[in-house]
């Protein structure tokens, strides 16, 4: 693992590799995650769900279903409060119509996709709750499913939504649509570009429906006591988020319900929205027993977020001498079933690595019969920037240049304005490229047939959003950490070793644990790559303040001014006289004697973010007969910033990786003509298994984030955009087939390289 | 309905003995019944080998295990790995290789690797690519797991 850190700052703990504190708790098995929750006298819940993609439900008869012995509750949306028109504030999601989180929680007058929830039951043991599923008579009115984004804006399609009109460029159409919204990013003059182009070349991108696939499925445990207090067990990528939007869906005051965030078995955005937890709810207030709704994984697959499946058009315009003077983009994305796909992040991200003059970006939303979209790691970013890098590399063969150095030409820099009309801050793009270029992977030649290397860059934005973080200190010198951020990959750690790094004390005397919505100030979501920075930032500020504090100490007991303690390596002394010094370890025991408490709560909402950049490099061997791509050989080059523990920053790296490899080559949401999903499980859904994947490279760059006080980037979610070009460029370069519609998968791949010859 | 079925086994050298519903599986009766609920479910049909224990020496997803199946039997499950003087090899690797991220398919691998190491002490990288592609992992891209695994297994040769 090579890496090329920045020279300037020597830290101790930062940079360093400790085991994680949770790690003995996960490899032991006692860690509780959201299906362990156990309560006395606890019901399991069970929901039914559409088997159609798009109907109007004329009735729900739940009578013979709570006849059945041991039935303890039925709910549907007729338990739901009337959502009416009002909006509700989802953090980074933004204002959200009530009515669609609502809708999608529990269908109220349509379904609209293959496995909505309609009506849900409690019973004493899962087998009778299925049972009772099937007594639950629900008359349907089918209607023609609309599946494809193109299909769905053109010609007369059904609608999904008879009250969506499209919000165009700012003013509402007249007509409703499928098309939720219409957004454009402009800079400079297209026209004027393409004119100084000596190449102009216009391509098409598909990508497919593709999921998160985290391994644990949703779960969500709710008691519902008789004082009208409501707690909430669930695995969610934010326990306030979770609480603002089941708030809001049930109607209950903020104050009467407390979430409890469990450790999370994956989320990568897709457990960021509500589903079964406002469903478990109800089901515990109706029948006053603690209820557990988990999900099964092909309720996972059919009515959780995937991301978006997309329709891309690119044009863009070189000059001779390689530099890129003009592209004009349509990004068009599916948001599911209701409005909200991520494609403005595709916009912003998809020529945020390169200085280009002249840009216009086309986004729109389109409503589908499919389940309405979540985030997905660097959501957008991998749609419309495989279009970008696929078509640079269009332009390097024609060219004859090599694709790094076309890169480097075209490279954005501090203060480049992109296309969304924001200058980039400090970035750390060049560096990663060159990194590349001097790699041992990139420098090593490729021989044999059908083998071909291919390179993709990729840029994701990262996030700030609030945070917080609590840290007393104990009468044995440890620290206790409190943080409000969820961890899904080893951030009690990253969020400890900063806070140890400020106090001079060792990462394994901090004790950190993840706070419930009581006990911590408000946190947003683990996602936007944003915990190692924002949450660590609250971290290192509650540590700047116990330092203070403690030093404030010392000096009372010295009787010196706080000014003249000096706080050096976990130690405080008085310059020039040996007889006051003291380790933090020895001030703290004393301060315990004397029932002195040293502690700090803090919440930020940190504004210097830094942006992420990677370069890939993927070398293939594509089967002429079967289509299918092995990947030979993989080198991730990224920017962190600062690396606060670089064997998780690799490990974002390497799952990112991984993920977008699988999105390039194997996976995708199957439908049949009724639009009923066909590959609901694992076996047909192909995730990468590690026989699919070699070692997977990590080359870390470190260009220091100027806007967090150890350079923090966030490093989670670019490692996912740069692989499926990188692999549509090494298989051209295998074979001489370019492929521009995700998954490249051996069918697909087959059939290019039969239509060739 | 037939009525419960009286199953006797050892789990984690302990004699556990548990009434059981015919359809109920090995998972369901280790989580819901015994309270061992580090065996985890992931996708319930045998794709994701979240669920991995070892039953009677063999690697098995208890998920497509019936618990009356388990009549006489030897489980081992990832609440038995851990000797009283500390963790297993394979768990200790796992830990200081970073070679878990979530950690849901963690006790699911540790098993596997088990079930690996215990017939093979000396696999090649291929190898445990090969033996673990029934264990998903959608966090690490596998590398680090393999690193672990490998690690494990000259943790184990060492101590013998």
């Amino acid at each position: 693992m090579g890496s090329i850190r920045a020279p300037e700052k020597e830290y101790k703990v930062i940079g360093t590799r400790p085991v994680r504190h949770d790690g003995e708790d996960k490899v032991t098995g006692r860690a509780v995650y959201g299906a362990d929750v156990q309560l006395p006298g606890m019901l399991y819940g069970k929901v039914l769900r559409s088997p159609y993609a798009h109907a109007r439900i004329k009735s729900v008869n739940t009578r013979k279903a709570e006849a059945l012995e041991g039935v303890k509750a039925v709910v549907t949306a007729a338990d739901l409060p009337d959502p009416g028109d009002r909006s509700a504030n989802m953090g980074e999601l933004g204002e959200v119509p009530l009515k669609y989180m609502s809708r999608n929680v529990l269908a109220a007058d349509k379904v609209l996709y293959h496995g909505h929830a309609v009506a849900a039951v409690a019973a004493t043991s899962p087998q009778i709750a299925d049972q009772a599923l099937k007594l639950i008579k629900v008359d349907y009115e089918v209607l023609p499913p609309v599946m494809d984004v193109l299909q769905a804006m053109r010609g007369r399609p059904a609608l999904l939504h008879e009250d969506l009109f499209m919000d165009e460029l700012g003013k509402k159409a007249s007509q409703p649509g499928n098309i939720a919204s219409h957004n454009q990013f402009r800079k400079g003059d297209v026209a004027k570009g393409f004119a100084a182009a000596d190449y102009t070349l216009e391509r098409e991108y598909r990508c497919a429906t593709v999921h998160q696939g985290y391994i644990e499925p949703q779960a969500a445990t709710a008691m519902w006591n008789a004082d009208g207090q409501l707690t909430l067990w669930c695995t969610t990528q934010g326990a306030f988020t979770m609480r603002g939007a089941v708030h809001q869906i049930l109607g209950i005051p903020l104050s009467r319900l407390k979430v409890i965030p469990t450790e999370i078995g994956g989320g990568f955005g897709g457990k960021i929205p509500t589903y079964g937890e406002a469903v478990a709810a109800l089901l515990s207030r109706k029948s006053r027993r603690p209820v557990k709704v988990v999900m099964s994984r092909a309720e996972v697959f059919m009515a959780t977020g995937p991301t978006s499946g997309s329709y891309v058009k690119l044009k863009m315009g070189v000059t001779k001498e390689g530099r890129i003077v003009a592209a004009e983009a349509t990004l068009v994305y599916e948001a599911g079933a209701y409005p909200g796909s991520i494609v403005g992040a595709g916009g912003v991200c998809m020529f945020a690595p390169y200085n280009i003059e002249n840009t216009t970006i086309d986004m729109y939303d389109v409503v589908v019969n499919k389940p309405k979209t979540a985030a997905y790691r660097a959501p957008g970013a991998p749609n419309s920037e495989f279009a970008t890098e696929s078509l640079i590399d269009e332009f390097c063969e024609m060219l004859h240049v090599d694709p790094l150095e076309f890169r480097l030409k075209n490279a954005a820099r501090e203060g480049d304005l992109q296309s969304h009309g924001v200058p980039h801050p400090k970035i750390g793009f060049i560096e990663t490229v060159q990194a590349a270029r001097n790699s041992e992977h990139y420098r090593s030649k490729l021989t044999g047939s059908y083998r071909g290397r291919g390179v993709a860059s990729g840029y994701w934005g990262n996030v700030g959003l609030t945070s917080s973080a609590s840290a007393r200190v104990n009468g044995d010198g440890t620290v206790t950490l409190r943080e409000g951020s969820v961890d899904i990959g080893g951030t009690r750690t990253s969020i400890a070793m900063q806070l140890a790094e400020v106090l001079g004390i060792s990462a394994y005397d901090v004790i950190p644990s993840v706070a419930d919505t009581d006990s911590i100030g408000y946190t947003e979501v683990t996602g936007g790559s944003r915990v190692t920075f924002a949450t660590g930032w609250a971290a290192y500020e509650a540590a700047e303040s116990i330092k203070r504090q403690m030093t404030q100490h010392a000096a009372e007991m010295w009787k010196v001014s706080p000014d003249a303690v000096l706080y050096e390596d976990g130690r405080m002394r008085v310059a020039d006289d040996d007889s006051k010094q003291i380790t933090f370890k020895d001030l703290a025991r004393s301060l315990y004697d004397k029932g002195v408490d040293v502690g700090a709560r803090v919440t930020v909402t940190p504004q210097g973010v830094g942006g992420a950049f990677a370069t890939h490099i993927a070398d293939v061997e594509v089967d002429p007969e079967t289509g299918k791509v092995t990947v030979l050989r993989y080198t991730a080059v990224q920017d962190a910033g600062r690396a606060i523990h670089p064997s998780y920053v690799e490990g974002q790296m390497q799952g990112g990786v991984a993920q977008g490899i699988g999105w390039a080559l194997n996976e995708e949401y199957v439908y049949n003509d009724a639009g009923q999903m066909l590959n609901a499980s694992f076996l047909d859904y192909r995730m990468p298994t590690s026989l699919d994947l070699p070692m997977i490279e990590t080359i870390i760059v470190e260009v220091p984030n100027p806007g967090h006080p150890f350079g923090v980037r966030g490093v989670g979610e670019v490692p996912i955009v740069p692989p499926q070009a990188a692999l549509a460029n090494a298989i051209y370069r295998a074979v001489g087939v370019r492929l521009r519609d995700l998954p490249m998968s051996p069918p697909r791949v087959a059939s290019a390289l039969e239509a060739k010859s | 309905m037939p009525g419960k079925i009286r199953v006797s086994t050892i789990v984690n050298g302990e004699d556990k003995e548990f009434l059981c519903e015919p359809y109920q599986t090995l998972l369901e009766v280790l989580r819901d019944e015994l309270k061992l609920t580090g065996t985890k479910e992931g996708c319930s049909n045998g794709n994701c080998g979240a669920c991995s224990v070892i039953l009677n020496g063999l690697l098995v997803n208890s998920c497509l295990v019936l618990a009356a199946e388990a009549e006489g039997g030897r489980i081992e499950t990832i609440e038995g790995l851990r000797a009283p003087e500390g963790l297993h090899p394979i768990q200790q690797a796992f830990l200081e290789n970073a070679a878990l991220q979530c950690g849901i398919c963690t006790p699911g691998f540790i098993m596997a690797a088990k079930g690996l190491l215990d017939k093979n002490p000396s696999p090649t990288e291929a190898e445990i690519r090969h033996w673990c592609a029934g264990n998903l992992c959608r966090c690490t891209g596998y590398d680090k797991i393999v690193r672990a695994i490998l690690d494990a297994e000259h943790r184990m040769t060492v101590q013998g």
